[in-house]
């Protein structure tokens, strides 16, 4: 194999990965807005009581 | 000074063989099957949640095919059906197998929870860790029940769907992890009845290898009668319906039928005509799960425009 060859199938490969994990970022910013439009609590706990946090 | 070498005659591992460590055709499967427990499951779920479930349930399944590779290279090597697979072909180590695996299990497990609930995680970890230890490392070599109880790990997809929308699990779930649980081991045996030379050579012991065909057509018959109340049972649930009870009712005589031709068949008749009717029944079992299971999406079409029978039984 020359390296040509070796080149560009590591390009193919370094594409493909790149395509994967553009596709994922995509698909968790997809279900944070899906999270978010079903009225999911965005808030966390941050080590202060908060009273809005405490269920009623 | 010293000379260096690359060495470039040692194999590249394409992306493709990455994929191909997931067993791309097993995971259709359980895409199908998960993606049918999480539709016909009450309770509309977040289309873009659901298309992540069905995608990280999918990925999970991936993970386990993995480890399956990693653990089982040196049987994969013998076996003619999987000498192509990329670790026993060379194309990639059995150790970045074991690591694709892990990091997959853990991410789809991960993202599944964020996504969907932490009940369908958990199955989804049950499952991965049924395949991957339970069937891959321990029974497969162990015992001619091996595809017995390993068949769970097919079997749980619609039930990790089911959990995916609705957060517990019901006897609907169970249902469809009943029906793929019986269905796996007349499947199976029908395979090895052809694959028998591999699975001996390999020194895994299939029921064919241990206690022979004769006894494996039996098996096939017995189970074959005892996966039929499942299947019908399946239609007097909330998910069944009068058009899953016909199909499963014709489906389940056809296999009948089938298995009875197995069972009668002597082994002469079989080496004669390479194994045909074996080879039949393998393929149509694949055909009886896809329609049971393309039944019960319609059924739950027919009830989202309202074209339900009211009057149908709901026994269980």
């Amino acid at each position: 194999m020359t390296d040509a060859e070796i080149h560009a199938r590591r390009k193919k490969n370094n594409v493909m990965l790149g395509l994967v994990l553009v596709a994922f970022v995509v698909l968790v910013f997809s279900i944070t807005v899906a999270k978010m439009m079903s009225g999911a609590n965005m808030e966390a706990a941050d080590h202060v009581l908060r009273p809005q946090l405490i269920d009623q | 000074m010293t000379d260096v070498t690359m060495n470039t005659t040692s194999a590249h591992s394409d992306f493709g063989d990455y994929v191909a460590l997931l067993k791309p055709r097993v995971m259709s499967l359980v895409v199908f099957t998960a993606a049918v427990g999480l539709i016909v499951a009450p309770g509309g779920m977040n289309p873009v949640l659901a298309f992540a479930s069905i995608l990280f349930i999918a990925l999970g399944a991936g993970a386990s095919g993995s480890l399956n590779m990693w653990w089982d290279a040196d049987i994969d090597r013998i076996m003619k059906r999987t000498q192509g697979r990329p670790v026993p072909s060379g194309k990639v180590t059995a150790n970045n197998a074991m690591l694709v695996g892990l990091w997959m299990s853990v991410l789809s497990v991960g993202m599944l929870g964020l996504a969907a609930n932490w009940l369908a995680a958990g199955l989804l970890a049950f499952t991965i860790f049924f395949y991957a230890v339970v069937y891959s490392m321990w029974l497969k070599r162990s015992t001619p029940q091996n595809i017995v109880i390993g068949g769970a790990a097919g079997a749980f997809p619609p039930m990790v769907g089911w959990a995916a929308a609705t957060g517990s699990v019901s006897i609907e779930a169970v249902g469809m992890f009943m029906l793929i649980f019986m269905w796996t081991p007349p499947h199976f045996w029908a395979l090895a009845l052809f694959m028998n030379e591999d699975y001996s050579k390999a020194g895994v012991p299939m029921l064919t290898v241990t206690h022979g065909k004769r006894s494996t057509r039996n098996h096939i018959m017995a189970y074959t009668i005892l996966l039929t109340p499942f299947c019908i049972g399946l239609a007097f649930t909330s998910i069944g319906g009068p058009l899953y009870f016909a199909l499963s009712v014709v489906l389940s005589a056809m296999f009948l039928q089938g298995a009875f031709k197995l069972y009668r068949r002597a082994e002469e008749d079989a080496i004669a005509d390479k194994y045909a009717a074996e080879r039949k029944v393998f393929r149509f079992s694949l055909f009886y799960l896809f329609l049971l299971f393309a039944a019960l999406l319609i059924e739950t079409a027919l009830r989202a425009f309202d074209l339900q029978w009211t009057a149908w039984p709901q026994v269980f």
